[in-house]
């Protein structure tokens, strides 16, 4: 995360987004959760070497951003956030592992291939998380979740968690600009101040809580989150899942880069 | 500390995801039990609370640069350790949702590794025995110091360890530790120094607050025994149920059991691998598919066994691989074309 601003954007950004109108976003949300984590899973076995048996997997983040007809740049943008990371560690691949490979007559360290592998599945992976919660929502998510079984108390506090993120970050920037004016040329919190500047948050926290749990009560609030109606699942969630689930274990098994280049191939000749 | 689902093979995934989610029903359990139904949303907002505060930057003294907080150790002095644990696990799941970091296969390896060594290790055995005898600014100074750095510690080994076990880094064992300890304990630190901070004001200006939490949580060994046999008892059976998938992941437990404890194969799990591969050769579309003469000699007999790189199919993976991104180009174009003429369609 870099800065709040930018967080507070993305947040409201990725909501706006899954309010869209698409066959995409209309589809149940169990349905799109266990989708990408089957994806996650398939992308995930692949061995480090693997480099071209990994492409055809962009094809499901590729049809899902274009049917739910998704911006492109916040995604590439959440990307560049994200890949250093997976770079840094990944870096040290072609240094650590010195066998040489030939490919195309040039020599390279085996340690750029699992390097690009590694960083081809971070890609993958990262983009199919944000593409599922632009096109679900954490309220359907959280119906998602609840058919899943996960207990009604943790799902609970995780929408509350969520809902308060705003909230606070917008409470932290007035404080942190109030800070920042009367601190010039000052890069952070001075130490002297850690306590006070946090704890003063906490303790508005805890006041606002207070607040909010009360008028919860009022409206009505009996430990019951309610995200409205959720169709159950059709024809076409079925076909969804099975048919993209029957795309991944083809393209697990069989290497359909290495088929379409033949196939290019022998329509060339 | 964030693990990105790049860095982890499904089966420490799925492992660790049914770890934490034992770790997870227990604690909900447990603040089902003694519910005080303020907490919910009490958790909700501290959750929030330390999402904001990852974002503060701390000048670190004497360095120029900054540093941010974790926050386990926090939420656990202020929640006790069950609801603080839950109240990490949302974070975590929001960050990983939203942000990126972390991702949803490795989001059982980051709840445990940021939740688990400060909930149920650190604040028990550390921050409760040293503010045992009371609470004052010197006690939770040491308590907070101590505990952040152990529970970043463990985190740091555990990420090492998945690492390691997941087998998509070519890091060695030793390597690796050498470099997340030591960062692990210059960020312990900070976190700690923050983490007193914040405690010791929250002490002095509603102390309440900590004495409540202090107050409720009786701790023994006893819990934590059960915790211990639930993990053991669910890292078999999801270890052993996915390891047929390991056998056929040519990337797997093998490799970082050989690099981390100097072990062979095991011979059945070679077995397992020889028997999918002929499988995979005779159901394979083009068996033969490589670029001759380009065999990898330079790589030694032992390392060819397993994994190796098969240069033929890079080579051949490159060129195929080229024009699955051209048919996605294409794919993209067409979709988009005809999107844009459905739209002016409409507006007219």
């Amino acid at each position: 995360m870099t800065n709040l601003t930018s967080a507070l954007y993305n947040i409201r950004l990725l909501d706006d987004l899954a309010k869209k109108n698409t066959p995409i976003h209309a589809l149940h949300p169990l349905v799109k959760l266990l989708t990408t984590v089957i994806y996650l899973a398939v992308v995930m076995s692949f061995g480090r070497y693997e480099i071209s048996n990994l492409l055809p997997f962009i094809f499901f983040p590729l049809f899902v951003t274009l049917f739910a007809e998704l911006p492109l740049m916040p995604i590439v943008h959440r990307l560049l956030v994200v890949l250093p990371l997976i770079i840094g560690i990944g870096i040290l691949n072609p240094i650590i592992d010195n066998h040489t490979v030939t490919i195309l007559g040039a020599n390279f360290s085996r340690g750029w291939i699992t390097f690009l592998s590694l960083s081809i599945k971070c890609i993958l992976s990262v983009t199919v998380g944000i593409i599922l919660i632009a096109t679900t929502g954490i309220d359907r998510l959280a119906v998602a979740m609840r058919m899943l079984k996960i207990p009604k108390i943790f799902v609970l506090q995780l929408l509350l968690t969520y809902r308060y993120i705003t909230v606070l970050m917008e409470e932290f920037l007035r404080m942190s600009q109030a800070y920042s004016l009367r601190a010039p040329e000052q890069k952070g919190i001075s130490k002297h101040n850690w306590g006070s500047f946090a704890g003063q948050l906490i303790l508005r926290t805890f006041d606002r809580a207070d607040r909010v749990y009360q008028a919860m009560l009022l409206r009505g609030f009996s430990m019951e989150y309610n995200v409205g109606r959720i169709e159950k699942a059709n024809f076409k969630d079925f076909a969804y899942l099975t048919g993209w689930c029957l795309f991944f274990v083809i393209a697990r098994i069989y290497n359909l880069s290495l088929f379409l280049d033949s196939l290019i191939s022998g329509v060339v000749k | 500390m964030h693990m990105a689902d790049a860095l982890i093979s499904p089966t420490v995934g799925f492992t660790m995801m049914s770890v934490t989610a034992g770790v997870a029903a227990y604690s909900i359990k447990k603040i089902q039990s003694d519910m005080d139904e303020k907490k919910i949303p009490m958790m909700g907002v501290l959750g929030a609370f330390i999402f904001a505060a990852q974002m503060i930057n701390f000048t670190i003294p004497a360095t120029g640069s900054s540093g941010h907080l974790g926050g386990g150790m926090i939420l656990t002095a202020l929640l006790g350790p069950y609801a603080g644990f839950l109240a990490m696990a949302s974070i975590l799941l929001i960050q990983a949702l939203f942000f990126g970091d972390g991702g949803l296969l490795a989001y059982g390896c980051n709840v445990f590794n940021m939740g688990f060594y400060t909930c149920f290790i650190a604040y028990p055995y550390i921050y409760k025995l040293i503010t045992r005898k009371g609470l004052n600014s010197h006690n939770i100074f040491i308590a907070s110091m101590i505990s952040a750095v152990i529970g970043l510690q463990l985190g740091a080994f555990s990420v090492v360890l998945e690492t390691l076990f997941s087998g998509k880094t070519e890091l060695p064992f030793g390597t690796f530790v050498m470099l997340m300890q030591p960062i692990h304990l210059a960020i312990g630190i900070v976190e700690g120094l923050v983490t007193a901070s914040i405690i010791n004001f929250v002490w002095k200006a509603r102390p309440e607050l900590l004495e409540k939490v202090a107050a409720s949580e009786s701790f023994g060994t006893l819990y934590l025994n059960k915790i211990l046999k639930g993990f053991i008892v669910a890292a078999v059976i999801v270890g052993g149920g996915l390891s047929w998938f390991a056998s056929v992941n040519p990337d797997g437990l093998e490799w970082s059991m050989q690099k981390v404890a100097v072990t062979t194969e095991l011979s059945t799990s070679d077995e397992m691998h020889q028997i999918f591969s002929i499988i995979q050769e005779k159901t394979a579309l083009l068996p033969d598919y490589n670029f001759k003469g380009t065999e990898e000699k330079t790589v030694s007999e032992n390392e060819n066994t397993w994994p190796s790189v098969n240069i033929g199919t890079t080579v051949s993976g490159l060129l195929g691989g080229a024009m699955t991104f051209a048919l996605a180009g294409l794919i993209g174009l067409i979709v988009n074309l005809i999107k844009r003429r459905e739209d002016v369609s409409a507006s007219k």
